[in-house]
């Protein structure tokens, strides 16, 4: 996100849509038994561990539709998950699928053309998809939002930017291939842009991290400096130094 | 429609029996039909603390595997009729719990109880999962020292993930913040944290305190849950605690209200 005026002061244009065609594998699913899904998905993976290795995927329900299946997204989303697959969209799914999916941020498409439905496309203000015919990752901004408190033990991991209303506790770690967003205290692990994305940032609403690193460079606890814990900071990456400020910036 | 409570903490030792005794008392005495189950397979603690150990004949898993019926397992309390003991066995070990048959056991309950209390083992391992697994509340039992308020967070993760209720995407359980063996002398000691700072870590609503209090060992030594000792300050905080749960706003007591020495340490707000 180069929004910062500083950085780039003389660029007017900060971004601009384009469309263009990815091609993703289609996961179709034959059963609804979760367990078996699991198993077969890792083996799949196990044939070619690099080609499969954060693979965007979409899912296809049309088959076990037909059977009149009961399948818990979240749940299917997880074991993809797990298996080290991204799961970018949903087609051939009902009414209540299509419901799990958005509540899950996954965009859904119709059953035959890889469109996106019109009714995931209202209630995603935000996404920029200027035209139906459009695919999966083109131009999409995956945002993950989480309300919830992230306690000890928990790990999330975003595959866009990540934003959390709540705190993030010790020994929580929170993890986003952009940027990530904490408005409350950060007592845990964060890490942005651990795919490299040197541009990612860390915002927070109070530092008081156990860890924060963007795209591998990393601080932790004992590293920072009196002066920047306890209050609202943004980190970047300078000449691959963590900078840490103050959000409000004396003018 | 029954409610199930689970009263957990990830560390051991905090007071999870005394309370879960305590509170089962409190929701009986106050006309609701309760049974209270020991998921401390292999340890067997709460018939003690109720004074019911004598009685037992037939325990949790003798039900889960069919030995029993429920009606012949349940043990009417001596001081109050409205509750009900389930215990667990000493003679096994955790893993003879099944969630299938804690299921069983917990639906065949919801029947006939308004409350059932799960007195969880410490750890977060099969017991501690499975008492929680089905609840719909959560007292989760703290102490004011740093090793206990991070176990209850991690308990708390485990909470809101791996509950029946986060698995089938049902409204969250309702977790309420029990911090128990309080004692404002050592807060001001900076020996123990304070009520303030351990809300401050955990963001969780605080049920009540209980202050640190030797009429828990004295009712424990006679097996009579200690809210039966109404003139004890610790009997006082856990009535408050029940009638704070089914409603009732009462204010909090047996806490200092003067700041934290940590939170001075650590400048906080
Ligand atoms: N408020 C209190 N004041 C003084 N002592 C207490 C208090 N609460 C609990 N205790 C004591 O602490 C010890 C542990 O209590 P209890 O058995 O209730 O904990 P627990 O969490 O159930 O332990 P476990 O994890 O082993 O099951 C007991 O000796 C008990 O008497
Ligand atoms: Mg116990």
């Amino acid at each position: 996100m180069s929004t910062d005026s500083k950085k780039s002061p003389n660029k007017l244009i900060a971004l601009e849509f384009k469309t263009s065609t990815f091609s993703v594998p289609v996961l179709m699913l034959l059963t609804d038994d979760l367990i078996s899904i699991e198993q077969q998905l890792k083996e799949k993976v196990n044939q070619a561990p690099d080609f499969f290795k954060n693979s965007p995927l979409v899912l296809d329900l049309q088959n076990i539709n037909k059977l009149s299946s009961i399948i818990n997204i979240s749940a299917l989303v997880g074991i993809i998950r797990k298996a080290g697959l991204l799961t970018v969209g949903l087609r051939g799914g009902n009414v209540e699928q299509n419901k799990q999916a958005s509540e899950l941020l996954i965009p859904v498409y119709s059953a035959l053309s890889g469109s996106v439905l019109a009714e995931n496309k209202k209630e995603k203000k935000s996404s920029p998809t200027p035209e139906s015919k459009v695919d999966e990752k083109a131009g999409v901004i995956i945002t993950t939002l989480i309300t919830q408190p992230i306690r000890s033990g928990q790990r999330i991991y975003a595959e866009g930017d990540l934003i959390i209303l709540s705190q993030v506790s010790a020994g929580a770690e929170i993890i986003a291939e952009g940027n990530i967003h904490v408005y409350n205290t950060l007592r845990g692990r964060a890490l942005a842009g651990v795919q490299g994305n040197e541009d990612a940032r860390i915002f927070c609403f109070d530092l008081q991290a156990e860890l924060i690193s963007i795209a591998g460079n990393y601080k932790v606890s004992e590293d920072l400096d009196k002066s920047v814990r306890n209050k609202p900071v943004q980190i970047y990456l300078q000449n691959e130094a963590l900078i840490i400020k103050d959000i409000v910036q004396p003018h | 429609m029954a409610r199930i409570i689970v009263v957990t903490s990830g560390k051991g030792g905090v007071g999870k029996t005394t309370t879960s005794a305590a509170i089962a008392m409190g929701l009986a005495k106050k006309g609701h039909k309760t049974a209270v189950i020991d998921f401390d397979v292999g340890l067997r603690n709460l018939d003690l603390i109720m004074g019911c150990e004598r009685r037992v004949v037939y325990d949790f898993v003798n039900v889960i595997n069919g030995e029993a019926t429920l009606n012949q397992a349940l043990i009417r309390d001596k001081n109050c009729n409205l509750l009900y003991i389930l215990p667990a066995s000493q003679t096994r070990d955790k893993d003879a719990l099944s969630q299938e048959g804690v299921g069983r056991v917990l639906d065949e309950l919801k029947k006939d109880f308004k409350y059932i209390v799960c007195d969880s083992p410490a750890g977060i391992e099969k017991g501690a999962h499975l008492a929680m697994y089905f609840a719909d509340d959560a007292f989760v039992v703290t102490n004011p020292e740093v090793s206990s308020v991070r176990d209850s967070d991690r308990m708390l993760g485990i909470l809101s993930s791996k509950s029946r209720r986060a698995e089938q995407n049902e409204e969250p359980i309702n977790e309420f913040l029990l911090l128990t063996r309080y004692s404002p002398e050592r807060v001001k000691l900076g020996e123990m944290l304070s009520v303030e700072d351990v809300q401050d870590i955990l963001s969780l609503h605080l049920l009540g305190v209980i202050p640190e209090s030797k009429s828990v060992l004295n009712a424990s030594n006679s097996g009579t849950p200690v809210i039966l000792d109404e003139k004890s300050d610790a009997g006082q905080a856990y009535a408050d605690i029940v009638a704070r749960y089914l409603g009732e706003e009462r204010p909090h007591r047996f806490i200092d209200d003067k700041k934290g020495f940590f939170r001075n340490l650590f400048g906080g707000k």
